[in-house]
């Protein structure tokens, strides 16, 4: 029995082993290398010198992280909710029997196929100042011309509703099938009973969809706090660090400053957010809701 | 009552079709048109197109995205199909901690440790080749997920009547699950694809030539060097250019992209 069990267990391990060797050398070791590094001054064309937590301590002093962060914090967390609400208002609509119902969630879902470094580029032309489509609206208004991207206080919004833009679609799909798992006969029996829209909307398809909202949640949050692919081409962070991120402040960090130890220990805190979240979805989304 | 709901919906469509319209628009416009914004002289050309195709190599790009693409999928279909055979099938020693370690792909992606793999690339000396942008990626925590549960609901009768037959192993794989895995094999593959042709940030960190850039990188190139504002009916042309064949396709074939990407995050 035991040598039954050996030899199957060396015949899995021998099916996994591919994947196994490419999840070692990037995810495994990598996460184990990296909070390791965090611990050294790495610069280039220096010696790596251990260094404590001396990187932590310039982190924590770093203006720009905490500004950072308050974005990362502000761009997930803002453009989620926002990105949740829309897609399922858009599920729901396009599940009726509306006229062109098929055509509406084709131009819903669409930006969802565009890089984001395209979509990007779409939207650094609509927020351009003079040439771009809102300056053109602008100007058909006799309203002065704003450089929405060159303004501190704007462009981490901004770049939050090309987000928007660019998600909404995507959770819909997530929606679109929930509904789907609803029985109709609930629908019909508040019909019969004369139930107002409102009222059958939150008593019976939002409540129904929360183990879908859930789900959505933790897709996008995980997400959220690693999309930067934009911010190349429309801000690169810019202005002043107003709309820099997390991902791409490591990116800068490892890339343009060259300082490997404190792209190591920025990365120790993405992995941190990133493993909260999963642990979040670990212990909520597995022990799947129930309604009594 | 009815109508009240209905216009916002149709209002937002329009809002969310605004953006490529305005591409299209920007892209066949001669180019000293979109730098007056000037709006309301009808004249258009296909020249941006032919600029932009002449001044970066856009067909090696689009050549390098298919290698990497399809490279990827090629070797991701191999590993997630014996993995998720394994986990779905075998009760082995080690089954929860492996499975943890499959886990931990899905929430650290390996484009959040562009530092630490950057680094491992370079050391290997795979910098600036295709290899460095697939090679991450040749593992599918998701894949092995997915094709995992479907190949549970595969009856294991099937399985046994192939091995009374005579099949080893990999026969069954490939004879008995997946053939009847073929809905979620093709969900992947969509989601797989549209992923990697839209990755941007680690292929920019690990090529350094035209050779090896996919065309998000080459886009991006692109525009930086025609930052002066004066191409940008050039940019939006090359835009377009880069998002054409998935959009396409997408049209194309809208129902299974959906329907895929449905099948994908559901199970």
């Amino acid at each position: 029995m035991t040598s039954k069990r050996l030899k199957i267990t060396l015949t899995a391990y021998l099916l996994l082993l591919p994947s196994l060797v490419f999840l070692s050398l990037f995810t495994l070791y990598p996460i184990v290398r990296t909070v390791y590094n965090s611990l050294f001054h790495m610069k280039l064309g220096m010696a790596p010198r251990f260094a404590g937590l001396d990187n932590y301590r310039t982190m924590w002093n770093d203006p720009v992280f905490w500004k950072v962060m308050r974005n990362t914090f502000i761009f997930a967390i803002g453009t989620i909710p926002v990105c949740i609400a829309l897609a399922l208002i858009m599920a729901v609509f396009v599940n009726q029997s509306v006229w062109g119902k098929g055509f509406l969630r084709t131009i819903y879902f669409y930006p969802t196929v565009i890089p984001a470094i395209a979509a990007a580029s779409i939207w650094l032309f609509i927020y351009t100042p003079k040439y771009g489509l809102l300056s053109l609206f602008a100007s058909k208004l006799n309203l002065p011309s704003y450089n929405w991207l060159g303004d501190p206080n704007i462009v981490l919004w901004a770049t939050m509703v090309m987000v928007v833009w660019k998600e909404a679609g995507y959770y819909m799909i997530f929606y679109l099938a929930g509904l789907q798992n609803i029985p109709k006969e609930l629908y019909e029996a508040a019909e019969v009973d004369g139930a107002k829209p409102t009222y059958v909307f939150f008593r019976i398809t939002f409540p129904l969809l929360m183990p879908t909202t859930l789900f959505i949640l933790i897709l996008s949050t995980t997400h959220g706090f690693r999309f930067v692919d934009h911010l190349p081409i429309m801000t690169k962070g810019g202005p002043d660090n107003a709309s820099n991120l997390l991902l791409y402040y490591i990116y800068e960090t490892a890339f343009t400053a060259w300082n490997n130890g404190m792209a190591a220990t920025l990365s120790v805190v993405l992995i941190a957010i990133l493993l909260f979240f999963a642990c979040f979805q670990f212990f909520g989304l597995d022990k799947k809701i129930h309604y009594g | 009552m009815k109508v009240l709901k209905v216009i916002p919906m149709y209002l937002l469509a329009i809002i969310w079709f605004i953006p490529f319209l305005w591409s299209v628009w920007t892209s066949i416009r001669p180019r000293e048109l979109v730098m007056q914004a000037d709006f309301f002289t009808f004249k258009f050309t296909l020249k941006n197109f032919v600029t932009v195709w002449d001044a970066a190599p856009f067909g090696q790009y689009y050549l390098n995205t298919i290698i990497i693409c399809v490279g990827i999928l090629a070797v991701q279909l191999l590993t997630t199909t014996l993995a998720a055979y394994a986990f779905a099938r075998m009760d082995f020693w080690g089954q929860n901690v492996l499975l943890i370690i499959v886990m931990l792909q899905l929430m650290i992606p390996p484009e959040s440790l562009i530092a630490t793999n950057y680094l491992t690339i370079n050391s290997i000396g795979l910098f600036d080749t295709k290899l460095a942008i697939m090679i991450p990626y040749f593992a599918s925590a998701f894949g092995i997920f997915l094709l995992r549960q479907m190949f549970k609901s595969v009856p294991y009768e099937l399985e046994e009547a192939a091995r009374l037959e005579g099949c080893n192993l990999f026969q069954i794989i490939w004879k008995i699950y997946v053939p009847l895995s073929m809905p979620s094999l093709i969900a992947f593959s969509i989601v797989s694809i549209s992923a990697h042709w839209n990755s941007f940030l680690w292929p920019l960190v690990v090529t350094n030539s035209p050779e090896n850039r996919p065309l998000t990188v080459g886009l991006a190139v692109f525009a930086r060097s025609s930052e002066t504002g004066a191409q940008w009916a050039e940019v939006t042309a090359g835009t377009l250019i880069i998002i054409a064949p998935l959009l396409l396709a997408f049209f194309l074939f809208q129902r299974r992209f959906i329907n895929s990407f449905m099948h994908a995050g559901i199970k």
